[in-house]
């Protein structure tokens, strides 16, 4: 590496990661003002504990993590097998452009028609509107996800189990979903992730009493930033690297298996 | 040992078309019960094709696949009492080599499952593998699990889709040994497909040779390569010089004439038509020197050890190659000479 590239490398990083270990860094000031540095201490991770409207919202977001996630992983999962494996189907093309269209829309639009779909209806706002909402939008990762892995996947492993007298259930459940696991796992993953840290399309489809957490944090900074909400995004930025880590590492290992 | 209720393979009339492109046009062909067959062709000539629609991963446009009175063509893959082992080997990796085995045994009892399994394995010399992960086992070792598992089923009819293609040469030659070996105790039909000519020959009871979508010739590897039906057989089989010339007329004694630039030879009988324009087909250890025949020049003289390889010129400078004895080569090169061959070593071809 030259030290062109090499600088180059430092400042692009830097300038991506900078403001993230500033905040992780000031997480642990001990001064009540945030540009201030009083000294190492934890207090804002025990004020966090007992913020208790900012636990609700964490809850509210953990739980709207995981069933969007599941929901996400089922559906995803049943689109990338009718893609790459039901031939040419009717409206294939179609079918292509819906599932993977809320991957390219932005997202204050996917809000807006949500909302509008939910007064048309007549659904109440709350847990159970955000969950649909982001489902919703991290299907298309999902079946982004997958469908990679099962186009590289032989198509003489399904074959050659069919031949040995499978019926096509029995290879979807014993040869080709074990050989997808890392791919369904890491979309998972990745929506879990992507569910958590959302806050546009949430604004638009929440209600009352069901505040996710970037909602909350977003609403106590423009009363002003304090230590405790460096806490919580710390907090927050460590759930998410972790699924994101975990998610590569399993995409990764698949690739060479 | 082949048993009395072995079922025939019936092909009638098989056809596939990928738009307008016939991958497989009109074949039919019947097997023998525990007949080692050979589909042998140069690559994209629809073998494959044909295979796959046999094991069902392929639809026919139209015509039949019938094993004794089973129509197959109706049924899907799983409810074939057919079974294929894939160029590929297509072993689960997830699974241990017994659990690739005895894929195929569910339904069997758990018991008779697992000496199933241990039997299998020792058939293909692989006792003590059965824990072991595809991935930890060689080629060799890969293709032999393959094979165990696509036996395990006690197959009617075994399909392989180029079974060696995936091993080194020395193996290979050690490999198809085993594979006729492992057929003929079981008397199971076997149908190969192969790209190989020798390994066509030495394995098949009789080889098909496709061109272009059609089976153009159907018969044992001797009859084959003595009586090929057409240019692309015979030189798909080995070596052979090519001679073109005028048929002639009708002659007592099994043979016909054929009038070449360089004077008449003598070939076995053709039901092609006086005057029509054709090759007569030689195999190069088939061509004698000395006083018969038309006439060359020895241009080049190469030393094979078991054999000697001649490249002689015609008078219009046309190649003809020759092998034979070492100990019979009496012509130094630069000599000129005639070469000539029996008329029933060889074929008269169209042109």
């Amino acid at each position: 590496m030259t030290w062109v590239t090499r600088t180059a490398l430092v400042a692009g990083l830097g300038f991506l990661y900078a403001p993230i270990l500033v905040l992780i860094v000031y997480s642990f000031n001990a001064s009540t003002l945030v540009t201030v540095w009083g000294g190492f201490s934890t207090r804002w991770y025990g004020t966090l504990m007992a913020d208790a409207p900012l636990l609700a919202a964490a809850w509210v977001s953990l739980r709207v993590a995981v069933l969007a996630s599941l929901i996400a992983t089922v559906l995803g999962t049943l689109s990338a097998l009718a893609l790459e494996r039901q031939g040419r189907f009717r409206g294939r093309g179609l079918f292509t452009g819906l599932v993977f269209g809320p991957i390219v829309m932005p997202e204050v639009m996917i809000g807006l028609s949500l909302l509008l779909l939910f007064i048309g209806i007549g659904l109440d706002r709350g847990v159970a509107t955000i969950v649909i909402a982001h489902a919703t939008f991290c299907t298309g990762f999902v079946t982004v996800v997958v469908a990679a892995r099962l186009r590289g996947l032989d198509r003489s492993l399904e074959e050659a189990a069919a031949d040995l007298g499978a019926t096509p259930v029995r290879v979807l459940a014993t040869i080709t979903l074990p050989l997808l696991a890392p791919a369904v796992v890491a979309g998972a993953l990745l929506s879990f992730t992507l569910s958590l840290d959302d806050l546009v399309i949430a604004s638009f489809v929440s209600g009352p009493g069901s505040t996710t957490l970037p909602m909350r944090l977003y609403s106590q900074v423009r009363l002003g930033v304090n230590p405790e909400i460096n806490a919580a995004s710390t907090l927050l930025v460590g759930l998410v690297s972790a699924a994101v880590l975990l998610a590569s590492w399993l995409t990764d290992r698949r690739g060479r298996a | 040992m082949p048993d009395a209720t072995a079922l025939r393979l019936r092909l009638e009339d098989l056809t596939k078309r990928f738009g307008t492109h016939a991958a497989v046009h009109a074949v039919n062909l019947e097997l023998e019960p525990g007949e080692f067959f050979c589909l042998l062709g140069p690559s994209g000539c629809g073998k494959s094709t044909l295979l796959r629609m046999i094991a069902g991963f392929e639809t026919p446009t139209s015509g039949r696949v019938r094993l004794g009175e089973l129509d197959l063509t109706v049924l899907p893959p799983h409810r074939r009492p057919v079974n294929m082992m894939f160029q590929s080997y297509a072993l689960f990796p997830h699974m241990s080599v017994a659990g690739n085995v005895g894929y195929g045994l569910k339904g069997m009892g758990r018991a008779a499952a697992v000496s199933r399994v241990a039997d299998l394995l020792r058939l293909v010399r692989l006792d003590g593998f059965a824990d072991r992960r595809p991935e930890t086992l060689s080629g060799g070792q890969r293709q032999r699990v393959a094979l165990a598992r696509a036996l395990a089923r006690e197959p009617k009819l075994l399909l392989l889709d180029e079974p060696l293609g995936a091993l080194d040469r020395g193996l290979r030659e050690e490999t198809q040994g085993e594979l006729r070996a492992v057929q003929r105790r079981l008397g199971t039909a076997f149908v190969v497909v192969t790209h190989d000519p020798e390994e066509a020959m030495m394995l098949a009871d009789r080889i098909g040779v496709m061109e272009r979508g059609r089976l153009v010739q159907v018969g044992p590897p001797a009859e084959l390569y003595r009586r090929p039906a057409s240019r692309f057989v015979a030189g798909l089989l080995g070596d052979v010089n090519l001679i073109p010339g005028r048929l002639g007329p009708d002659e007592p004694g099994g043979t016909r004439a054929v009038q070449t630039a360089h004077g008449t030879v003598r070939a076995a009988l053709t039901a092609l038509t006086e005057g029509a324009s054709v090759v007569v087909a030689v195999r190069p250890e088939n061509i004698v020197l000395g006083t018969e025949g038309l006439p060359v020049t020895v241009a080049e003289a190469t030393f094979l050890g078991d054999r000697l390889r001649r490249t002689l010129h015609l008078p219009d400078g046309t190649i003809l190659r020759a092998s034979g004895r070492p100990q019979d080569a009496h012509q130094p090169v630069g000599s000129e000479t005639r070469a000539g061959f029996a008329a029933d070593d060889a074929v008269i071809l169209p042109a």
